[in-house]
Formats: structure tokens, C-alpha cells, sequence
């Protein structure tokens, strides 16, 4: 079977990674995709995907959020994108390639993108059962699958930078691991024994073994075929059920020594400096199996694009050359900060080393410099925050000392070296080869005003997120020198953000919104009214802060009363027609067959409407106003209190049956979601929150799509933040992992109280932590480590909330003067309003709104679909 | 330390809320019940319904009672407050903002709500 279209020149891509994808872009972005066919066989079954990222895989991201195809992309461009069909042979002489499936496509241009393939040592027992290595999602799924169902321990081979991630990973999956490496120390190809050592060392406090200096000899089998061991080369044995091969990758280019193409002596096909064959000029290689000009293999993701720009640049037939790259790092292991950039090894001739050492802490800082001043590279492991400036500097001389550079924070005066200093020609996003310059020109001529339109505009910081910050600085630098006046005030009213008025209302202890409008506000707002936007903005801080402050914990006292939404002054939810909601708070979604009889019986005497609510609630709809203190008296005798349901504020916490039920559950999940929905319950914050709790990782509570999602372990609990649901949907990110009950409640108090006090208004903590410069990182550095030293503040926080929380509705049914407040009319108390009315529909009733409904059309009996229910 | 006054006690004022309908002034409740910054709702003789607001200066406000965009009676549940010096109330429902002296809605010029002479007396 050939398949050729007449005259269209056709390009056929071998294989579809991170660098084909990139490829492709390449091709489209000049216009290619318009004038060729453009073919792509792809050995994986589904289509590029985010390598760099796979071990985010155990911290919840799915396949899906890993890919890195866009399917509109593929289709839009014509693409023929063939998944799970791999290229076979190459006739160069017909010009054919030769797919699994047996399809034969002509090319005119041939480019192969094979990447590599993990090195397996030639051990004895390595293809046993249990041997596994870390390269595809599939792989990544064998794994899983293996050390749930038959592995208690893990080794990796290697101690390299995948080898350590694998370790991670088999950690996160239970499993008590070990890196074996041969050489002396941990990473040896980008840290030296200095670094190495504070790696190993912070590494082995995480309780992962390590076994530097040894090799594998053998690895060793049960009768039934099965890991049970390695030998090691100083004859020691290790017991383990599952091997992880980490041991490096090797360039992928059988299919081209097959078809005569040229390779290098330790592999790799060889190309000139426009990434072209230097066999064939009709057939490129690019990434991994391509042994570029200057005669390496570059293993890393951003020369590689830079690789895939060069041949679509040279198939486009524009100057473009690639002579060599960046290898510069930064990546967080196992938590840890490593970067390496430039001559990290301090190979030039003279060149001087500037380390700062502190193996107590974990940190090790070497800056290479040479003999007139100039730095030439680096290596930081424990705190690499100023890898984005550093590495920016690699080849010029720093307008201050070397040594200033390295010294930690508090250690005399560290010099602060901001973006401000750099050059423009210096790299700032080494992913997408993006220079201050451009991204000074994209605010100065492209009018971008935020970090998200410079990254689409210049597409720096869309690779690997190191520069991230660095660019938020440049971009607010160069915002402020055009005279852009940053407005970050809440509203209006106020010139500050919400956090800055958390700070100014918890320093001040300012009870009064009046008070703090009048203090605080912009000058032509004091004295007035304040608006919709700061007033429950404000009420919602002094909720907050209520006991720490001396302000009133209740929300309808005095002044607070006039600062609330209708749904927190009437303490239940608007809706439509101006009928409110009520949802009783249901603790973990358990609840007694006597407590339901109530709920059910008061919802009939009220005719109101009842619905299962996604938080395992009850929600019942179309109460007038008035009739708001009758039902929560029954309610409340029937000892039930507010859910909040209204509320900024904890909405609940689901959970699954757990341990207690489940054959498959490990903790009692139940009891666990009981627990944090008490403690939380009231507590008012930026935005609503919610909660869920797993009795295992089978997770059918949910939990990772909420803002602090809790699955058990068979150790304790593993916690996950910033999860959301909506309209952005958000995977959770795993903050900590095998906490005891008290570890776990400890974290969350500081994260909530962290959040409450950073956060904007109506920010979901996803949001917030995307925003927050520094992500998931910084929080975690914040209330984890400590950083800020303000944790005993945030649990002292909490810990009033938790001592002074009141049932706001029993409160309220209690005190006739808020009472007087819920009537329809103040001149006619005991009138219903006429504008609220109902008719019935499906056995319940819903809302009637005929006044306003014009335009909407009225299903005929056509429309209905039959057997449909009846509208 | 609060510095919000607190509402005046009705029995230590006296004073009622008025607003006129055509030739009457019709009183709608005692001034000591409308709390600074939030609304309520009155019932008028022809089953229509107003909305009445107090401002922290004493300033008295009337609209009609419905929401145009819904068509549900709310407007005395929604925050007010003050832009560019027009005090006005924001929709609990949809946040539409309106004018408490002119009934002019700030986000869409060409809705707008009655509006009544109010007085304290």
C-alpha cells in the first residue's frame, strides 16, 4: 500500500515526543504544514506528552494533563498523526518509510525524532519479573501496578536525575526505597562531592537509603521468576521486590544505522549544524538520537527545541544553525533545590571556585569564576533561588561579589542582584531561548500588562516554569518605567489588595469597616458608603479574625450586619425569585436515619423543594424569608446546625465509607472528614472552601479536585491543595505525604490560615496558588518548613477560630431583635412576598417567574423527547 | 473599639420613615428599624413594593423593590454603597448597581427603577 498524493512535498516525522511536537510547531509556524503533507509515526499509543513532568503522574496529574498535543493543533494543520504505529524501516534509495501497519509513505524530507532509550547494564536476571524502568507513562503504570499488588520495597539503579525521581516515586508509592549508584555520589554528571554530599544527606533524612560507589551484579530471582534481590559488587545483598533501571539513556538510532546513515562511536546519528544528516540531506535527526555538530547528545529538553526550530528553519531553507547548548538545570528533587548551570565543573583553565558549605542544613552553593571576574557557572542544591539571575549572568562579570551571591539570607547582607541588573541579550526562559530584550519588548511594544499575555505573547516561561519568577520581576519593572500606574487595590475604595488590609485590620485590630474606610480607604472614598466589592470583603477579614481582633464572632452583630451579602445576612441562599436555600450542615455526609426523617418532614410542612447537593448534603429550596427562623428552629432542635452552605467560608468535607466498610480502605475516612468539618466549620476566607477525604487511593471521595483534599495511606495521610472543580477544573497538588492525625490537622490549620491572610478576594486557593509567586514551592516552604517563621501565628489563629465558633443560626433564633430582620415586608411582617410563587413540576415544585418571561420559548409537544420526563 | 454608631432606639426618636405617593405621604416604619447601610422592604396600598435605605449620614433612599433584570423583588437585600459620590445598591442577584437617587442603573443605561421623595418625620 502507497499512499502519495500528486506534487505536495511530503515531510514524515519519526517519532512524536516533547522535540517532534516541537517540530511540528515549527513547521506551522512557518507556514509548512500549508504547503507540505506532513506525516507522523508514533511508537507510543498516545501522542507527545510532557516527559519532564512524568513523575507528576504520582502527584495526581493524569495522562491527560501531561499531553502536550492539542488535538485542534493536529487536525487545523492537516497533520497525519499516526499513535501507536511506529516507523519500521527506511529505504533511502526510494525514499520510503515503512510503518508497522504496514503503510509506506514517500518523503521528501525524512526527520527523525526517536529520542532514546534507557540503558539496562547487562546484569543477569534484568528482564526478570519485577524489572521495570522509567521512561513512558506505560512504564509509569506498570509500576504502579506492580508495587500495589506485589512490592513492599524498591531499588533504582542510578542515582542520577531520573534515578532520583523514580526513588521519589516509589516512596510516594509506599514502598521503602533505595538508589543504588557506581559512582561516588548522588547526580554526579551536574554536582560535585560538595553538592553531593549535601544531597545525600538531605536525601537520607527523607528516609530513602542510598548506596553510592557500588554497582549491580546480578539481580536475583524467586522460583516463581520473580524479583527477590540484587548482588551488589561488594558483595553485599539487597532485599527488594521491585528494580527500577535509571542507569542513563542511550540515543535511539537503530532504525538509522539500518539504512546506512552515520553514527557516532557511542551512538547517536550524526548531524551537521543545521541538524541535517551528514549521510543524507534529504534525512535530519533532532533530540535525543541525534549527535549534534559539536559532537554530544544532548539530553535535555530545551536543546532539543532548539534543534527543532533548526531543521524546520533549514527545511524552510532560512539560516538557523545549531552549534551547541545550555545545559543548565534546575530542578526540585524530592523536594530538594539542584541547579547547575554553565561550566559547573570549573573545567576552564584558572578558573577559580567561590563555595559556601552547610552541610547541617542541606545546602551547598559552588560559583565558578574565572580570573578577570567573570562567572562561568555554578551549582546550588538546597536553595536555588537565584539559579534565574545567576544563570542570566553566566558569561559576564556581576555587578557585585561573587561570594555575596552565595552567602544564604541573614548572613550579613546578601546582595539582592534583581532582574533589574541583567543585560538585555541575557537568557531569561532557556526552554524557549527568550531574552530580556524580548520580553522587555513585549510590555514596552506588544502593550502586555501581565505575566500570563507576556508568556503567550513571547512564550517564555512555558517550559519547564524556572524563570517564572524572574519574569514577574522584569515584567513589573518594566511596567512601573513606563509610567503604568499597577493598580492593585481592591476596589475603588481602597488602594491596597485584600491582603494588605488582612495586615493593616489584624496589626491595627480594627473591628469597624467605618474605621478602616475612613483610616485606610482612598482619599475621595472616606467618608462614604464603601461599595459591594470591599464591604463584604472587609466583613469577611473580621470574620476571620474575630477572636484574635476583639470583634464579634458573629456576623450579623452591629455594623458587620451591613457588611454581609444577602446570603450571609439572611444565612441562606438567594435564589431566582428571591426564595432562599437551606442546607444544615451534614458532617462528612453522615447522618442518622432520625435526622433524615426530620429533614424530610420539615421540607414537606414547608413544601419546600429537596436536592442531594454534590458536598453529600441536602439542600432544600424555596423558602420565603419569614419562613427562614421557623424551619431553623426545628432544625436546630433537631440538632442540626448552619452549612454554611451561604458562606465564604467551609462548605464541607465529603468523604467514603472507609476503612470501616470498604475491603479496600486503610484509615477511617469518616471519622477523619467529621473531624475537619468541626474544626473548620465557620470559618470564613476568601472564597468557599471545600474538602474531601479518601479511605484509599482508589479516591472515590474526590478529594484531589478540592481545595485541601486529604487520601489516606497505609502510613497515615497523604494531603493535597489547590484542587478545584468548575469551570477550571485543577488537580490538587500533594503537599505532604504519611502524616499521623495531628501532623495532618497541624498542616491544615497553617495552610487555611496561610491562605486566608494571602489570598485575594474570591480567589480559590487553586488560583491563589498559581498566582503566588514561588506555587506550590513556596507554600510549601512557608508551612512545611517554615520559612516566614509565622506558623505559630497561623495555628494560634486557627486555634481561636476553633475555640469561639458558635452556630450562627442558634444564635439567631435566639435573639428576637435579629428575628425582627426576617420579614418579607417591615410594614406587614406576617405578608408573604406575592412575587415569590411556584408551580409544580416533576412531584416537586420549582420556581414562577412570569413577569419576565418573555423570550424564552415554550416547549410544543414536539420537543418533547419521548419517553423523556415531563417538563 | 468600635467607632460605628450604634442605630438610634425608635422609642428615643419617634421619628417614622415617609415617602410620598402622589399627593400623600405614606409612613412605612419607624426610622430606628433601617440600619446604616442596609435596606428593607415596605408593602405600598397598591401591592407594589418599596425598597428604603439609610446612608451613615442620616441620608434616606426609596426605589422600587424590583429587580428589573429578574423580575424579583430584592433590591432592598442588596449592599449599597458610594461610586464617584452617587450612593447606590448592587442587585443581590446579578450585581447590577442602581442609583438610589435616580433610579439610573450604573451598568446599563437604559434600565432604570422608580424612585420615591422619602423623608424621616
Amino acid at each position: 500500500m502507497t499512499a502519495t498524493p500528486a506534487h505536495t512535498p511530503t515531510i514524515v516525522l519519526v517519532g512524536h515526543g516533547m522535540v517532534g511536537q516541537r517540530f511540528l510547531e515549527a513547521l506551522a509556524g512557518r507556514g509548512l504544514t500549508g504547503t507540505h503533507r506532513v506525516v507522523v509515526l508514533c511508537e507510543e499509543p498516545r501522542p507527545a506528552y510532557d516527559r519532564v513532568q512524568l513523575t507528576s503522574y504520582f502527584s495526581g496529574r493524569t495522562p491527560e494533563d501531561l499531553s502536550l498535543t492539542d488535538p485542534a493543533f493536529i487536525e487545523q494543520h492537516g497533520i497525519e498523526l499516526r499513535v501507536g504505529d511506529p516507523a519500521e524501516t527506511i529505504d533511502r534509495g526510494a525514499r520510503t518509510v515503512t510503518a508497522r501497519s504496514g503503510l509506506v509513505v514517500e518523503y521528501d524530507v525524512l526527520v527523525l525524532a526517536t529520542g532514546s532509550y534507557p540503558f539496562v547494564p547487562p546484569v543477569p536476571g534484568k528482564d526478570a519479573e519485577g524489572c521495570f524502568v522509567y521512561r513512558t507513562i506505560e512504564d509509569l503504570l506498570a509500576i504502579e501496578e506492580y508495587a500495589r499488588t506485589r512490592a513492599t520495597t524498591g531499588a533504582v539503579v542510578g542515582g542520577g536525575l531520573l534515578g532520583l525521581e523514580a526513588a521519589g516515586a516509589l516512596q510516594g508509592l509506599g514502598l521503602t526505597s533505595h538508589i543504588v549508584e557506581f559512582a561516588p555520589r548522588l547526580m554526579p554528571v551536574q554536582v560535585d562531592e560538595g553538592g553531593g554530599a549535601a544531597l545525600l544527606r538531605t536525601i537520607e533524612e527523607m528516609g530513602l537509603s542510598v548506596h553510592t560507589g557500588v554497582g549491580t551484579q546480578e539481580i536475583l530471582t524467586g522460583a516463581d521468576g520473580a524479583v527477590t534481590g540484587m548482588k551488589l559488587s561488594d558483595g553485599s545483598e539487597l532485599a527488594t521486590d521491585l528494580v527500577v533501571f535509571s542507569a542513563g539513556v542511550r540515543p535511539r538510532d537503530q532504525l538509522a544505522r539500518d539504512c546506512g546513515l552515520a553514527v557516532g562511536e557511542r551512538g547517536g546519528i550524526s548531524v551537521d549544524e543545521r541538524c541535517r544528516t551528514v549521510t543524507d540531506e534529504r534525512v535530519f535527526a533532532i533530540g535525543e538520537c541525534a549527535l549534534a555538530a559539536d559532537g554530544r547528545v544532548y539530553g535535555l529538553v530545551a536543546p532539543g527545541y532548539e534543534q527543532a526550530e533548526t531543521a524546520a528553519a533549514a527545511i524552510a531553507d532560512d539560516e538557523a544553525s545549531f552549534t551547541g547548548a545550555d545545559l543548565s538545570t534546575k530542578l526540585k528533587l524530592l523536594g530538594v533545590d539542584v541547579a547547575s548551570f554553565g561550566d559547573a565543573h570549573g573545567t576552564a583553565e584558572g578558573c577559580l571556585d567561590v563555595v559556601y558549605s552547610d552541610s547541617r542544613a542541606g545546602l551547598y552553593k559552588k560559583l565558578v569564576v574565572g580570573r578577570d571576574g567573570t562567572l562561568l557557572g555554578g551549582i546550588l542544591v538546597g536553595d536555588a533561588e537565584a539559579y534565574g539571575t545567576l544563570r542570566a549572568f553566566t558569561g559576564s562579570v556581576p555587578p557585585v561579589s561573587p561570594e555575596s551571591l552565595v552567602l544564604p539570607a541573614g548572613a550579613g547582607a546578601p546582595a539582592q542582584l534583581g532582574p533589574a541588573a541583567l543585560p538585555d541579550d541575557a537568557v531569561i526562559c532557556s526552554c524557549h531561548n527568550v531574552t530580556k530584550g524580548t520580553i522587555r519588548g513585549a510590555v514596552t511594544e506588544h502593550s502586555c500588562t501581565s505575566v500570563p499575555e507576556v508568556k503567550k505573547c513571547t512564550k517564555a516561561g512555558t517550559g519547564c516554569g524556572s524563570c517564572v519568577k524572574v519574569l514577574g520581576q522584569l515584567v513589573t519593572a518594566e511596567l512601573e518605567a513606563g509610567g503604568v500606574e499597577v493598580d492593585k487595590g481592591l476596589c475603588g475604595c481602597f488602594a491596597q489588595t485584600r491582603e494588605e488590609l488582612y495586615e493593616i485590620v489584624l496589626a491595627l485590630r480594627i473591628t469597624s469597616f467605618r474605621e478602616l474606610l475612613d483610616r485606610h480607604g482612598r482619599q475621595g472614598a472616606r467618608g462614604g458608603e464603601g461599595c459591594e466589592v470591599c464591604k463584604p470583603a472587609v466583613g469577611s477579614i473580621i470574620a476571620s479574625l474575630a477572636p484574635s481582633i476583639g470583634a464579634s464572632g458573629y456576623v450579623l452583630d452591629g455594623e458587620q450586619a451591613a457588611l454581609q451579602d444577602t446570603n450571609d445576612h439572611f444565612l441562606a441562599n438567594l435564589q431566582k425569585n428571591g426564595s432562599y436555600s437551606v442546607v444544615p450542615r451534614i458532617p462528612g455526609g453522615e447522618i442518622a436515619p432520625e435526622k433524615l426523617i426530620v429533614i424530610g418532614e420539615i421540607a414537606r410542612d414547608f413544601g419546600l423543594y429537596t436536592k442531594i447537593t454534590g458536598g453529600q448534603r441536602i439542600d432544600m429550596f424555596g423558602a420565603r424569608v419569614e419562613q427562614l427562623p421557623l424551619i431553623w428552629a426545628r432544625l436546630v432542635d433537631a440538632g442540626f446546625e448552619s452549612g454554611h452552605a451561604y458562606g465564604k467560608s467551609l462548605r464541607t468535607v465529603k468523604s467514603c465509607v472507609g476503612q470501616t466498610w470498604c475491603r479496600y480502605g486503610v484509615q477511617d475516612s469518616v471519622r477523619m472528614a467529621i473531624d475537619l468539618e468541626l474544626r473548620y466549620r465557620g470559618l470564613r476566607s476568601p472564597h468557599k472552601l471545600k474538602s474531601a477525604v479518601s479511605g484509599c487511593a482508589r479516591e472515590c471521595a474526590e478529594a484531589q479536585s478540592k481545595d485541601f483534599g486529604v487520601i489516606a495511606t497505609s502510613n497515615g495521610w497523604n494531603l493535597y491543595v489547590g484542587g478545584n472543580g468548575g469551570a477550571t477544573p485543577r488537580h490538587a497538588d500533594l503537599l505532604a505525604q504519611d502524616l499521623s492525625d495531628a501532623e495532618l490537622v497541624r498542616l491544615i490549620d497553617r495552610f487555611l490560615m496561610f491562605y486566608i491572610r494571602t489570598a485575594d478576594r474570591l480567589e480559590r486557593t487553586s488560583t491563589w496558588l498559581e498566582r503566588l509567586p514561588g506555587g506550590l514551592d513556596h507554600v510549601r516552604d512557608v508551612v512545611v518548613h517554615d520559612s516566614l517563621g509565622i506558623c505559630d501565628e497561623l495555628e494560634s489563629l486557627m486555634s481561636a477560630h476553633v475555640a469561639h465558633y458558635r452556630d450562627e443560626w442558634a444564635e439567631t433564633i435566639n435573639d428576637p431583635e435579629k428575628l425582627a430582620r426576617f420579614v418579607s415586608f417591615v410594614n406587614a411582617p406576617d405578608t408573604p412576598d406575592p412575587v415569590v410563587g411556584f408551580v409544580p413540576e416533576r412531584d416537586q415544585m420549582k420556581p414562577d417567574l412570569p413577569l419576565l418571561d418573555i423570550g424564552l420559548r415554550r416547549p410544543s409537544q414536539d420537543d418533547l423527547l419521548e419517553g423523556s420526563t415531563r417538563r | 473599639m468600635t467607632l460605628a454608631p450604634e442605630p438610634l432606639a425608635p422609642e428615643t426618636t419617634g421619628l417614622k420613615v415617609r415617602l410620598r405617593l402622589t399627593d400623600d405621604w405614606f409612613t412605612a416604619c419607624d426610622l430606628g428599624v433601617l440600619l446604616p447601610g442596609r435596606g428593607v422592604a415596605a408593602l405600598l396600598p397598591d401591592g407594589g413594593q418599596v425598597a428604603l435605605f439609610r446612608d451613615r449620614d442620616g441620608g434616606l433612599y426609596a426605589i422600587d423593590n424590583r429587580d428589573p433584570f429578574t423580575g424579583a423583588a430584592v433590591l432592598s437585600r442588596g449592599l449599597t454603597g458610594t461610586h464617584r459620590g452617587r450612593p447606590f445598591v448592587a442587585s443581590p442577584l446579578l450585581k447590577q448597581r442602581f442609583d438610589l437617587t435616580t433610579g439610573e442603573c450604573l451598568d446599563d443605561e437604559t434600565t432604570r427603577v422608580e424612585t420615591y421623595e422619602v423623608k424621616a418625620a
